[in-house]
């Protein structure tokens, strides 16, 4: 279940075997940007600032899935997935995961959880937050 | 005025010829070229022409069988001579994208009379033919949390809306009920002689919570083509011409990062179609939208605007949403009665709105045909085509 890379993107899902969630500023206009790439799809600059987000987020809307008969996923059935907006402002697709489905609500505040995919990557999930 | 509505493009183009095959769910033997070809036939001589008439050709990819150099393998194949041929990959709003550009085709004169054409083969099992390599980031970042199709984004476009305004499951399983009674006066739908209940679709497996089974497009096997001509041309032609008015896209590419997921380029698409047509949405008496899931139709009936945002629900629940109703709406089933073969599962839609607006529907002809609204989305509402569709010009 390793993620495809390329060049743009391979840092992103390295960081992630390290336990960090990086975003992309813009150093020329500001904006943090997701999903990565080299040049900021607002003002075309590739000036970038990375910086290490706090993992914390929460969910901006969701569905449970039922039926998926890849064999990578059939036997994590139901799973959620979800849009996760981020505390630092984007938006991101990711699952919720060590809950069940029913406790997902819009609006749950969640955390980031990293799954390894072997070759020196990792995979952002999130789970409901439980800090202070 | 827009620049569009002033480009002299309105109306000058009409649909003439209408050619579609039955679907059915597995290739049994055939492939997308095949069939392709087959429609495109059926379409030329239901126009009252001969392949010799056709200087244009547009196509779209075929997923069973994708190839570069395409609009020249298809051409080869039905022995075209062409002034004019396109290209035209926009997901799910490629079918109205493709009849946009023959009618821009033909009223800047580089070609008189176009065949738009598209089908495809499914065979998820087998794998028929490969599929495309689908190889860009926008996907490298949904695939591994297991969000590999589109019903996901549509699920949580649904659960996003029922949050915001209330929406319920009933409303968006009322559309696949009604659009299924309509369904049961096309023999050609692959659902004909299967009527649903909106309890059957509720009762339906849940796939995408909150979207059940019966929500969401059958993938299948066939092809549809139409035939454009210029409107000038039309008189002596077999059937009444459907004229095209208007028709506008747009495109957000990034639905993740737009201002409100829920308010897509649709908005921008109809508003352009109605301005070039000199219409609004008050004069629409039948609409084809794209229904590659409930969510889908629910979403671009607002943004087209015919009701306000977050009034989806309502709307659908207060019109009889059959061919015989108040807003007839997907008048040969839709894509979720009839079936959605590959790209072609759009242009069903289209051959649908210009078969009620020349009258030509049989048993589920509608009542007022004078003006069509046919809308196609592609990707996550993210590239839309609206086209207007009409009996007068
Ligand atoms: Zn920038």
């Amino acid at each position: 279940m390793a993620p495809r890379t390329d060049e743009e993107s391979r840092w992103f899902w390295e960081a992630c075997a390290r336990q960090e969630f990086v975003l992309q500023h813009c150093v020329a206009c500001g904006v943090i940007r997701f999903h990565p790439r080299t040049l900021c799809p607002a003002c075309l600059s590739a000036e970038t600032a990375f910086v290490r987000a706090s993992g914390r987020g929460e969910v901006y809307t969701f569905t449970v899935t039922w039926q998926n008969q890849s064999p990578a996923w059939r036997e994590r059935l139901p799973y959620v997935l979800a849009w996760v907006q981020l505390e630092e402002g984007p938006l991101v697709l990711s699952n919720v995961v060590d809950c069940k489905p029913e406790a997902v609500c819009i609006g749950l505040k969640v955390e980031v959880v990293f799954e390894d995919a072997g070759e020196g990557l990792a995979v952002p999930r999130f789970k409901p937050f439980e800090g202070a | 005025m827009s620049i569009l509505a002033e480009a002299g493009l309105r109306g000058r183009a009409a649909i003439v010829g209408l050619g579609e095959l039955a679907p059915t769910k597995k290739p049994e033997g055939r492939t997308p070229l095949e069939l392709i070809s087959e429609a495109a036939m059926a379409a030329i001589a239901d126009a009252g022409l001969t392949r010799g008439d056709i200087d244009g050709l547009v196509v779209c990819p075929a997923m069973m069988q994708y190839s570069m150099l395409w609009p020249s393998i298809v051409a080869e194949h039905l022995g075209l001579s062409l002034s004019y041929m396109e290209f035209v990959d926009l997901g799910g709003a490629t079918a109205c994208g493709m009849v946009a550009r023959a009618a821009a085709a033909i009223a800047t004169r580089r070609a008189t009379t176009v065949l738009c054409v598209s089908g495809d083969t499914w065979d998820p099992q087998g794998m028929y033919l490969k599929p495309p390599p689908l190889l860009f980031p926008l996907r490298d970042f949904t695939v591994p949390y297991g969000a590999a199709g589109a019903n996901a984004d549509y699920a949580m476009a649904a659960r996003l809306h029922m949050h915001r305004y209330g929406t319920t499951s009933r409303q968006l399983a009322k559309i696949a009920a009604d659009q299924r009674k309509s369904a049961q006066e096309n023999p050609l739908a692959l659902f004909y002689g299967h009527p649903l209940s909106i309890d059957d679709v509720l009762a339906s497996p849940m796939v995408c919570d909150p979207l059940h089974k019966l929500e969401i497009v059958l993938p299948c096997c066939g092809a549809e083509a139409a035939v454009l001509t210029a409107s000038d041309r039309t008189q002596d032609l077999p059937h009444p011409p459907a004229y095209v008015l208007g028709f506008g896209e747009a495109l957000d590419p990034d639905p993740f990062q737009r201002e409100d997921f829920l308010t897509t380029p649709t908005v921008e698409s109809a508003r352009r179609a109605f301005g070039m047509a000199g219409l609004g949405p008050r004069d629409v008496t039948l609409a084809e939208i794209y229904d590659c899931y409930t969510s889908a139709v629910l979403i671009e009936l607002e943004d087209a605007g015919f009701c306000h945002k977050g009034e989806g629900g309502p709307f659908v629940e207060a019109h009889d949403l059959t061919f015989g109703g108040d807003f007839p709406l997907n008048t040969n089933g839709g894509m979720l009665s009839f079936g959605q073969p590959g790209l072609g599962g759009g242009m069903t839609l289209v051959l649908e709105g210009a078969r009620q607006v020349m009258g030509r529907a049989g048993p589920r002809q509608v009542r007022r045909n004078d003006v069509a609204f046919v809308h196609g989305n592609g990707g996550t509402f993210t590239e839309e085509c609206s086209l207007i569709l009409s009996r007068e010009r």
